[in-house]
């Protein structure tokens, strides 16, 4: 038995079972590559080749004709988690000074207008990317364009690495601290709507986006507010226009006065 | 006669212990995100958790059953002293020691990216480097097996290679290949992102590699609980088996189309073409073969031992057969789950129909059906089995050990069952919590609330189990006399070369990896621009 040799088609084993996932094997390619392909109503080959490349899944350009274009500026601004890396000392020096600009409005100690964000201790991606956005027009508004289109670069990295540094400040009504609304919490998933938590902080935090913990409820409901009329739209992939669309009034409130009170 | 008896029982204890630890694990992520308790309010502690469970159920706990049945097998079935011993003992010191390395980095929660690691997101480069120690500590396992094998061959040429051997390398070599996907995922796609080398990551590839890894490593699971239908249920009933060659070719099948269809699970992914997963769902049906073939012989090999016991009539030897044995008994149940389980197991690969339940909980049902009711259970009955050959000591717990088996089939059902209908209802799986006070949510309410008594059960079974074994350590000494495998009707005198070896079918199994996955992989590899930031878990963002 020993001498009896396996690979060789005399050895009916190896026949046998080289022809049998021979077989199958062709005849899957065939009703992978032809027969469905061609069986899909949507689709039209130029031919088989076609067909085949296709179901292999190659890449195809699509025209650009198909490219819808937007008539309004899109964000462009592009980060990732190790653009703000390392903190450096002189960045954050002349952000500081860069800074007193910003203080008539956005204050000081959580001081600044109800209706402009507190900037003390927000991630340094949040702020980079509203200034550019801000700087390029893809957010619009008359008190921020005239500071943000003067801004190099340089001086919104100095910024940002400025405003990260800062420690966050207690919050204006501890005395309010709210149990966290259904819609912070959890979200509405029938509705696609996600956690508010799970990007902006207490669950999870995303990369680009702001905490909102302690911010003012006028501000918080206003941006709401605009994203979901559209008025605001530099949120690059809609997801906070999908969310504050499905939002109710109610969860709006809820969420702006939760966050508010929040240290 | 097994020298190696503190081998096998340190792999199998340590198994039992990781897996007593991941069971509590598993129940409390029921229960925390059932309507039973009101959320935790904290996710990351609840990933923290499923990636541990995962983890040490997928990778640590199957793997070593594996490794201590298999060189108890050897011992066994070859008659001789394991080849290798200081190895094998190194193999366990590494799964051990790389169990421990990956979990430290889990609950310090920064590596949260589940078992099955899921690119873009990044754990700690410890919780890769912990899965690698794990994986290479089984591959010496692999080449012992081999070695035991050849060596064994070479004293005893021409003569046919013991069935539970055949079977056992038929395991070891699968494992060796499927391993191979992740193992590259891991050092060429993942390592360099997690050490801070790259920030981006090619997660389409990264996941094609992965499914390379993730159906087989199923099979791998399910080989010791083959092995165990084939090897030891037949002699346990007092039967024998009905056909040792159908036997080898079940476990030949494996080995050939067990690997190549793991594109099966990417049914939803948009970087592999229609047409290879149409092949791969193809082959996947094909490894339904091998599962009926069992069945078949098993329930024939029971019907022997049934009119041998005197059964008659079309259905009497059913009544003749010894239920108060606690073999019979978990083969039962693990053919009832692996019949429930194996019949979900063809609605998700079929192309269509998975597309109603994809990442749904009837995927957690389905898998937990398969590897936690039908191999689990016979992990169970095997160490029964095994442990007075272990300890030299009786296994006297008759009827703690039935309880065990009755309460794991009842759990298993209990939580199962309910997930699968979850899962049809909508329910999408990895989510830390549901909010039920939703309308459209609060009929999942009963069924999630029902699988968390399921767990219960499990958990009270499981503790049941470590009595039995801990009893059997406590027990008065006696000689368990000399192992035996099962009987064959036809005892082999001689077997075909291609019966007898592995070199035709692991050839097969690594053209068809080269035809199903070749160019899916050539295809990513050379596409450029395809790279996502990575998403490092832990850190601030």
């Amino acid at each position: 038995m020993s001498t009896e040799r396996l690979f060789s088609f005399k050895n009916h084993w190896f026949a046998a079972s080289i022809g049998v996932t021979g077989a199958l094997v062709v005849l899957s390619l065939i009703g992978g590559f032809v027969v469905l392909p061609y069986a899909t109503t949507t689709a039209s080959f130029a031919g088989i080749w076609d067909a085949i490349c296709s179901a292999a899944g190659v890449p195809r350009a699509t025209a650009p004709s198909d490219v819808a274009k937007p008539d309004f500026t899109t964000s462009n601004v592009v980060i990732n988690s190790q653009m703000f890396g390392a903190q450096d000392a002189r960045s954050v020096g002349r952000g500081a000074t860069l800074a007193m600009q910003c203080a008539i409005c956005h204050g000081s100690n959580r001081q600044g207008q109800i209706d402009t964000p507190n900037l003390e201790g927000q991630p340094a991606a949040a702020i980079y990317k509203q200034l550019r956005d801000f700087k390029a027009g893809s957010r619009t508004n008359a008190v921020m364009a005239p500071f943000a289109v003067r801004l190099s670069e340089q001086d919104m990295l100095d910024l940002a690495a400025y405003y990260a540094y800062l420690p966050r400040q207690p919050g204006a009504h501890p005395a309010l601290a709210l149990d966290a609304p259904v819609i912070v919490a959890r979200g509405a998933p029938m509705r696609s709507v996600a956690a508010c938590s799970s990007c902006h902080g207490t669950t999870d935090a995303k990369l680009g986006t702001p905490w909102l913990d302690g911010q003012s409820a006028v501000y918080i409901k206003a941006q709401l507010q605009a994203f979901a009329t559209g008025e605001r739209r530099n949120d690059i992939s809609e997801q906070m226009r999908n969310i504050a669309r499905q939002m109710t009034a109610l969860e709006i409130d809820a969420a702006a006065r939760y966050y508010a009170g929040r240290p | 006669m097994l020298n190696s008896k503190r081998l096998v029982l340190a792999h199998f204890w340590l198994a039992f212990v990781v897996f007593g630890l991941a069971l509590l694990l598993g129940e409390w992520q029921m229960f925390v995100r059932s309507p039973l308790n009101p959320w935790i309010s904290n996710s990351d502690l609840y990933y923290r958790s499923v990636t541990a469970h995962g983890s040490a159920m997928g990778y640590v706990f199957p793997t070593l059953i594996a490794m201590g049945f298999g060189y108890a097998i050897t011992e066994f079935a070859l008659k001789k002293a394991l080849i290798g011993r200081r190895w094998a003992w190194a193999g366990l010191a590494l799964v051990a020691v790389g169990a421990i390395t990956a979990m430290i980095p889990v609950s310090l929660g920064l590596a949260s990216v589940l078992y099955t690691f899921y690119p873009p997101m990044i754990a700690n480069p410890f919780f890769y480097i912990g899965v690698v120690l794990v994986v290479l500590g089984s591959w010496i396992w692999v080449a012992l097996m081999a070695i035991n094998l050849t060596a064994w061959k070479r004293e005893n040429p021409g003569k046919p290679v013991p069935l539970a051997m055949f079977a056992n390398v038929a395991g070891a070599y699968l494992w060796g290949w499927t391993a191979v996907g992740a193992a590259i995922e891991i050092l060429l796609l993942i390592m360099p992102v997690a050490l801070g080398l790259k920030t981006t990551i090619d997660a389409g590839l990264s996941r094609v590699f992965f499914s390379w890894t993730l159906h087989a490593i199923v099979y791998f699971w399910l080989m010791p609980t083959y092995i165990a239908y084939y090897t030891i249920f037949p002699r346990a009933i007092g039967g024998r088996l009905y056909s040792d060659a159908m036997a080898r070719i079940a476990f030949i099948l494996f080995v050939v189309v067990a690997m190549p269809i793991g594109v099966h699970h990417l049914f939803a992914d948009p970087q592999v073409g229609a047409g290879f997963k149409f092949i791969q769902s193809v082959f996947t049906a094909v490894v339904a073969l091998p599962t009926l073939m069992t069945i078949f012989t098993i329930c024939a090999s029971a019907e022997l031992a049934g009119r041998l016991r005197g059964g008659k009539g079309p259905f009497g030897w059913v009544a003749a057969l010894p239920w108060q044995n606690p073999m019979m008994l978990a083969v039962t149940f693990s053919f009832l789950m692996l019949g429930f389980g194996g019949a979900g197991g063809l609605i998700n690969m079929s192309y269509q129909l998975d597309a109603s339940i994809h990442n749904t909980q009837w995927i957690t049902g389905h898998f937990h059906l398969i590897f936690g009711g039908a191999i689990v259970i016979m992990y169970f009955a095997i160490a029964y089995d095994l442990w007075p050959h272990l300890t030299g000591r009786a296994l006297n717990s008759a009827r703690l050990i039935k309880a065990q088996l009755w309460l794991w089939f009842v759990g298993m059902i209990v939580t199962t069952f309910p997930w699968h209908y979850v899962g049809i209802l909508g329910m999408p799986r990895r989510m830390a919590s549901y909010d039920y006070a939703n309308s459209a949510i609060a009929p999942q309410a009963l069924s999630v609330s029902l699988s968390v008594f399921g767990g219960l059960l499990l958990v009270i079974s499981g503790g049941l189990f470590f009595a039995v074994l801990i009893r059997g350590h406590l027990a008065a000494r006696t000689d368990p006399g000399t192992y035996q495998f099962s009987v064959a009707v036809h005892e082999p005198v001689r077997v075909p070369v291609a019966l007898n070896g592995f070199a035709l079918w692991v050839t097969l199994m690594i053209v068809l990896t080269a035809i199903n996955y070749g160019y899916p992989i050539a295809q990513l590899l050379a596409l450029k621009g395809n790279a996502v930031p990575a998403i490092y878990m832990g850190a601030t963002r």
